[in-house]
């Protein structure tokens, strides 16, 4: 396949900035609205009609790569493709309400989210959900709360969070952020936790082990259940990272497991789009003891409808509102459209996609079985080299030297969505850029928009607005 | 097992013909997917969610008669979430796939179209606060404003105490997410009163010590009114070595006093009103500081750098202050963000250009001004309740209660905030102000 992205280009510049087109400043003229000395004097914005803005973001849109354009494979991220129907589903203009009106008024939106509550509780095993916090890190962050609200509901103080050096880095900032020490677990030779170790890190300070399963090399944590019981003997309670749910549709459920407390990140396994970095959503379930520490407010069915309500001993709020309604909007049409046979397929093809496409690269896989994702390496050669030189050949490479227990890591995850024709595509991405000259891989890449982009001067120079270019730019 | 929209069995989303799909399980060597799964038989799930599968269509009209389980009401709300009208552009541009369905720009080569949206809205935000660092985005005010509380936090690690002072008019949901956040790094909150509807400045004035690390303060207020010594509060703060964070939304700082010259650090605040429309709480939250405390921002950070032809190209950085490189001792765990929203918000901004920006704050004064005066002419209500400037909103008392108030008026297709038995909260902007008249009808018949 030969690919070349789109380039708008003039001089030493791509397509000019909004201010470059136009830049028009007005007076405020206050007279009387307001007293002068409450109002700016002026306002300086671009000034610009919506044809030329339509041509501005459009040629904007086609410099910028998407899962809609092909292959998308980065590791723990799970872009798959996000159906269109749910875009209109959640364009519905009945749907769009204000927070602050009655529940009576607002059945229909109500219904939606205990749906989706219920749906997610049975995805994995929770007996309660929140669909609060508005990403896979705030998810973390309530679910952290909640254990801490319960640890100290029963007078008992602990210190310390403890996650294997393999997870998501949002885990050890979440730990962190809600006042915990982080006691960080090396992993086994295997890739998976060492239960020695964590023998060794858990004590009465323990207030809760967040795990990934699959872990972030794709391995299924076999030692589940013994971990589950060690960490529950301790007094501990024990945390899913729903990061790599999309592995585990229909065959296994974080409840069933032992794990008390997860977050699912809608944007991954439930297909609502990523937007570039958001927003997602990351819903929270918890066990029928940890229920009654739920953010509020949450909404349950009664005889005379759906209704909002405060759990017992709620932590309160993650969020100003109620979350990022239109993406879970977007989560629920997806469930509902792809029902049980759907989701435990999606699981399955995912799985199937990563084990061919891995059968099909020149480069290691150290660790195995592996499941929806896996870490190849790129042995002596940089695999950051290799990604850009990957852009080339028209797909998106793995996320890079991530995670470090394997070394050059090239961390991939090619999601349900591929055909075998597209994984052959991204194959040879693979192959010919692991076999490309050094040369080659260190001027790449050369067919996107932008050639390799200087990320230190950006880092030491750090120009972040328009303003900050100055007229000699 | 084929592959096709409509098809009942497997996601419809998984394009594998049986052709290859059987070639690929012969390339790994199992002979079903299932083989590959190494999930102990302890922990299988052998059960079902109970949901079946709905092909596209059906499914659309059962969600289109959930959603008309809602009533059509006009809503005349506010508090933090308010709509304006958003031009067709923002749709149609927003939803191009490009945009939707990317990612976070790890690789900018192949990213530029949005690392320049997300450049300019930046951008944009310098402009409207006149501070020179505006990240890419916060989930909501609240998260923002809690964000802020902890880099004041950081900044100030030598501090005596390390409390927070917030306004007794406070969104319970802002507060609600500030008392969690500040929890895990020991801060406590103060509340200091409002007098009229606006800061007692004298009294915060006693409050404001050398424990306090920020002074929070908002234009407008969750009452709709416009503040009028931003910098007298700010003297407090500086005064006492605070921080001082100021809320606000975009519309407002289009005609409000500009942060900067009243001496905010930190803009936080709601910015969803451009760009999304009413939806049900989800917005975008907006964060902008000074200079020098670049390297404790939150969340993400577009720059300009140069690519290896030498041409102007846009990337993230400073990413050693994220978590997936700091972990634990990162600036924030935030990853996810709310990326989109900054398009939409930065698409209609633009679309509106300055000149219609203004105008729209200026709108959000007279309006809110001149359906207060209406309302104030029915016997047994007074609105605005506080002798202040307002934006959108403002506080109308009633002799009569306000929840059979609000009750009455949903029976007439109208929705009003009732903050308790005497008081309820009116909201007027562009999206619903062609139904004041209604309103001012309805409120008549029911009191």
């Amino acid at each position: 396949m030969n690919f070349d992205q789109a380039r708008f280009s003039r001089d030493d510049e791509y397509e000019p900035l909004l201010s470059e087109k136009d830049s028009t400043t007005v007076e405020v003229d206050s007279d009387g609205v307001l007293p002068d000395d409450l109002t700016r004097d002026e306002l300086t914005l671009p000034a610009l009609s919506e044809p030329q803005l339509a041509r501005h973001y459009t040629r904007l849109s086609q410099m910028n790569y998407s899962v809609e354009l092909g292959p998308y494979p980065l590791g723990s991220c799970t872009m798959k493709y996000n159906p269109s129907f749910t875009e209109d589903v959640a364009a519905d203009p009945n749907a769009g309400v204000h927070p602050d009106r009655s529940d009576r008024t607002i059945q229909g939106t109500l219904g939606l989210l205990h749906g989706l509550q219920e749906y997610l509780a049975d995805i994995g095993g929770m007996d309660a959900v929140t669909l609060q916090p508005p990403a896979g890190a705030a998810g973390e962050f309530t679910g952290i709360l909640v254990a801490k609200a319960y640890h100290e509901s029963r007078d008992d103080d602990r210190s310390e969070i403890i996650i294997p050096s393999s997870a998501h880095g949002t885990n050890f900032a979440s730990a962190a952020m809600a006042g915990y020490d982080v006691v960080e677990l090396p992993s086994d030779d295997d890739g998976r936790v060492d239960m020695e170790a964590l023998d060794a890190a858990i004590s009465e300070e323990t207030a809760a082990l967040m795990l990934t399963n699959p872990n972030t090399l794709g391995l299924f944590e076999r030692d589940i259940v013994d971990i589950a019981e060690m960490v529950h003997d301790a007094g501990g309670l024990l945390y899913y990272d729903g990061a790599n749910l999309n592995a585990l549709l229909g065959r296994a459920r974080p409840g069933d497991m032992g794990f008390d407390i997860m977050h699912y990140n809608v944007h991954k396994t439930f297909a609502t789009p990523h937007g570039g970095g958001g927003p997602g959503a990351g819903p929270v379930g918890v066990v029928e003891e940890l229920a009654e520490f739920l953010p509020s407010p949450m909404v349950r069915e009664t005889a005379a409808g759906y209704e909002q309500y405060e759990p017992e001993s709620s932590i309160g709020k993650v969020h100003g509102f109620a979350g990022n309604w239109l993406v879970l909007v977007k989560a629920y049409a997806y469930i509902a459209r792809l029902g049980d046979a759907g989701l435990a397929d999606a699981s399955a093809k995912a799985v199937l996609n990563a084990n061919y496409l891995a059968s099909q690269i020149d480069l290691e896989v150290p660790y195995g079985p592996f499941h929806h994702e896996f870490a190849a390496t790129s042995g002596d050669r940089d695999a950051a080299d290799v990604a850009k030189r990957m852009l080339d050949y028209g797909v998106h490479p793995p996320t890079t030297k991530w995670p470090e227990l394997v070394s050059q890591a090239m961390l991939t995850e090619p999601t349900e969505v591929e055909d075998k024709a597209s994984l052959d595509d991204l194959a040879h991405a693979f192959n010919a850029a692991y076999a490309d000259s050094d040369e080659a891989l260190e001027t790449a890449p050369t067919k996107t928009s932008a050639r390799r982009i200087d990320q230190v001067s950006a880092a030491r120079n750090p120009r972040l607005s328009w303003q900050a270019l100055g007229d000699g730019e | 097992m084929t592959a096709g929209n409509g098809r009942r069995v497997g996601s419809p989303y998984a394009p594998h013909t049986d052709a290859d799909e059987e070639a690929m399980l012969d390339a790994v060597g199992v002979d079903s997917a299932e083989d590959l799964f190494d999930i102990p038989g302890e922990v299988r799930f052998d059960g079902e969610f109970g949901v079946d599968s709905a092909d596209e269509q059906e499914l659309r009209n059962a969600m289109a008669d959930l959603f008309s389980r809602n009533e059509e009401l006009t809503e005349f709300l506010g508090r933090g979430h308010h709509a304006h009208y958003v031009p067709a552009l923002v749709d149609d541009l927003s939803r191009r796939s490009e945009f939707l369905t990317s990612y976070t720009q790890y690789q900018p080569e192949i990213a530029q179209g949005f690392l320049q949206v997300l450049f300019e809205y930046q951008s944009m935000l310098v402009e409207l606060t006149g501070l020179p660092v505006a990240n890419c985005s916060m989930y909501d005010a609240a998260t923002a404003l809690a964000e802020a509380a902890l880099l004041a936090n950081r900044l100030r690690r030598g501090a005596s105490g390390h409390r927070v002072l917030v306004p007794e008019h406070l969104h319970e949901g802002r507060l609600g997410v500030l008392e969690n956040y500040l929890d895990g790094a020991e801060m406590e909150i103060g509340e200091y009163p409002m007098d009229d509807g606006a800061v007692d400045v004298e009294t915060l004035a006693d409050l404001v010590d050398d424990e306090t690390v920020m002074v929070y303060a908002e234009t407008p207020t969750v009452r709709g009114v416009i503040e009028e010594r931003l910098a007298d509060i700010s003297d407090l703060a500086h005064d006492n070595d605070a921080l001082f964070c100021l809320g606000s939304d975009l519309v407002a700082l289009a005609l409000l006093e500009e942060p900067a010259s009243v001496g905010a650090d930190v803009v936080v605040g709601e910015a969803g009103a451009l760009g999304l429309g009413t939806a049900y709480g989800m917005g975008l939250g907006i964060f902008a500081t000074r200079e020098e405390y670049l390297r404790q921002v939150p969340g993400r950070l577009v720059g300009v750098s140069e690519d290896s032809a030498d041409m102007r190209a846009f990337t993230l950085t400073l990413q050693t202050r994220e978590q997936h490189i700091r972990k634990e001792r990162a600036t924030s765990n935030i990853c996810t963000n709310q990326a989109w929203v900054a398009l939409r918000t930065a698409m209609h901004m633009a679309w509106l250009g300055p000149d219609r920006l203004v105008d729209l704050a200026t709108q959000a004064v007279t309006d809110a001004r001149d359906l207060a005066a209406r309302l104030d002419e029915l016997s047994g209500v007074k609105a605005p309740l506080y002798d202040r400037h307002h934006f959108r909103e403002f506080v109308v008392r009633t002799d009569q209660p306000a929840p059979a108030i609000t009750n009455d008026l949903a029976g007439r297709g109208f929705a009003v905030h009732a903050l308790d038995d005497h008081h309820l909260q009116v909201c007027i902007t562009d999206a619903n102000a062609d139904a004041a008249d209604g309103l001012v009808a309805a409120f008549e018949e029911v009191i």
